[in-house]
């Protein structure tokens, strides 16, 4: 569909982190005198169709991450590539078409019915009326709203769990390659929350989507990761797959799998 | 004599005076929204000029509005006597609501909508005209109508600069030391304030009806 992307199809990685550095303030220089620096160094390789799980606790970076990935910010060192491409070199607007984007806060548009907030990005892409509508009706059905009953409806008259879905169904809607989610579950409740998890799994499976998903929960990490990488204060400290976390020698990783165990002990006196 | 009995008699006067009066500020509302609308988004683009801008404006809101139009008359090009000055003195007047409510309704906007059409790959433009501006329709006519109400009001002054308008009936009036002749100017441009507030308020309902 987009010529450019064929060559870089053939290599392994779809998301490369090469020495990245992010600072505020953009200071372009090295070395702690300026700008506080969100990411120290990362590399990281995110493989085709797999589920990469950043993990961490709040202000270890994981966002930020995210955002360099779609561009939202720019790294102030290093480079990170989609599809082979820096990020720098690709035209903004068609790299994040290609990336699905699902955050926390949804963000759906409150001033669009459920229909054209999910077929938004072909809309934008120019596609025409009837491939649309097929569309959404498609999507909705996916993440398990009845699109007769939801279509015509605003984002105020949808609970939580409702609106979430209609967030990934919005992500999802041109198809992307990639799918970028930051914390989506973490705004619900707990049984919503596992039924989302669940069902995301599968549909992850079933999709054969590349995604990097953000959560400082270790038993979503667990739960959707094919790999977890653990950031701690803008560093990467590991990547394992969910049964080497759980037997993982860093101090940082066990923190988190104690955490785990701490839950349970409280549940069982 | 009644001050109905006054208007009743001089009923071409009063709808001549009533249409000079519409006439300044429409064209000054509408530059104020031209210039006003696109400046508001402009410093939402940039922010740091946002202390600069609405303090200017803010400047001009306090100088007092006869003082206003007293210091346009020696200005070149702008300036003078007649209705030109009074429609460039009114729309520096409607200014500031309505930048200020632009910034502050586009400011508003809920940022996780912002991110997320960011993210999904919306232009700058398409932002601003699918997003931004029908998310914050609402406060912007609402600066809108605040700027027109003031408009109505101030334009009563321009008859001091000879721009015509009812002020003329309120200047004639107080002069001749006769309310009802300043009655005649005062009411029909009270009835104008409220049927603008009416018609803009009826207006902002629609366009932001959910």
């Amino acid at each position: 569909m987009d010529g450019v992307v064929e060559p870089a199809a053939k290599a392994g990685s779809v998301i490369e982190c090469r020495g990245v550095w992010y600072r505020l303030d953009g200071g372009g220089h090295d070395g702690s005198s300026q700008g506080r620096a969100l990411l120290s160094d990362v590399n990281l390789q995110v493989e085709r169709g797999e589920t990469l799980v950043l993990l961490g606790r709040s202000g270890s970076g994981k966002t930020t991450t995210l955002k360099l990935i779609n561009r939202l910010l720019e790294p102030t060192a290093g480079e990170v590539l989609v599809e082979g491409r820096r990020t720098s070199d690709w035209d903004p607007i068609r790299l994040r078409r290609r990336i699905g984007y699902v955050i926390q806060e949804v963000g759906l548009f409150p001033h669009f019915t459920v229909e054209r907030n999910v077929g938004l990005v072909p809309s934008l892409e120019g596609w025409e009326m009837p491939r649309i509508r097929a569309r959404v009706a498609e999507l909705l059905r996916l993440v398990g709203l009845e699109p007769g009953q939801f279509a015509s409806r605003r984002p105020h008259e949808l609970s939580g769990g409702q609106r979430q879905r209609v967030g990934v169904a919005r992500a999802l809607a041109a198809d992307p390659p990639i799918l970028l989610m930051d914390e989506p579950f973490g705004a619900l409740d707990p049984v919503t929350r596992a039924e989302l998890q669940r069902e995301f799994r599968e549909l992850a499976a079933r999709l054969g989507k590349t995604i990097v998903f953000v959560t400082h929960d270790v038993r979503e990490a667990l739960l959707l990761g094919t790999r977890i990488a653990l950031l701690a204060e803008g560093r990467l400290v590991a990547i394992h797959s969910p049964g080497e976390f759980l037997r993982a020698p860093e101090t940082e990783v066990k923190a988190f799998v104690s955490a785990l165990g701490i839950g349970e002990l409280e549940l069982n006196p | 004599m009644n001050v109905f009995d006054f208007m009743i008699r001089n009923r071409a006067e009063v709808l001549q005076l009533t249409l000079e009066h519409l006439t300044l500020v429409a064209i000054a509302m509408t530059l104020a929204v031209v210039i006003g609308v696109p400046l508001g988004v402009a410093l939402t683009r940039r922010r740091a000029l946002e202390r600069w801008v609405l303090g200017a404006a803010n400047v001009i809101q306090t100088v007092p509005s006869l003082a206003l139009f007293g210091f346009l008359i020696p200005v070149p090009l702008i300036g003078g006597i007649g209705g030109r000055t009074a429609v460039v003195a009114l729309t520096l007047y409607a200014l500031l609501p309505i930048i200020r409510n632009t910034y502050v309704g586009i400011t508003g906007v809920d940022p996780a909508v912002i991110e997320a059409a960011r993210g999904m790959g919306m232009t700058d433009g398409q932002l601003l005209w699918q997003v931004e501006i029908p998310l914050s329709l609402g406060v912007i006519l609402a600066g809108i109508r605040v700027a027109t109400v003031i408009c109505v009001g101030v334009a009563t002054i321009a008859a001091a600069i000879g721009a015509g308008g009812l002020g003329m009936y309120i200047f004639r009036g107080v002069a001749m030391v006769n309310n009802q002749v300043i009655l005649a100017g005062a009411i029909p441009a009270a009835v104008l304030a409220v049927l603008a507030d009416v018609s803009l308020g009826w207006a902002e309902r629609r366009l932001t009806a959910r």
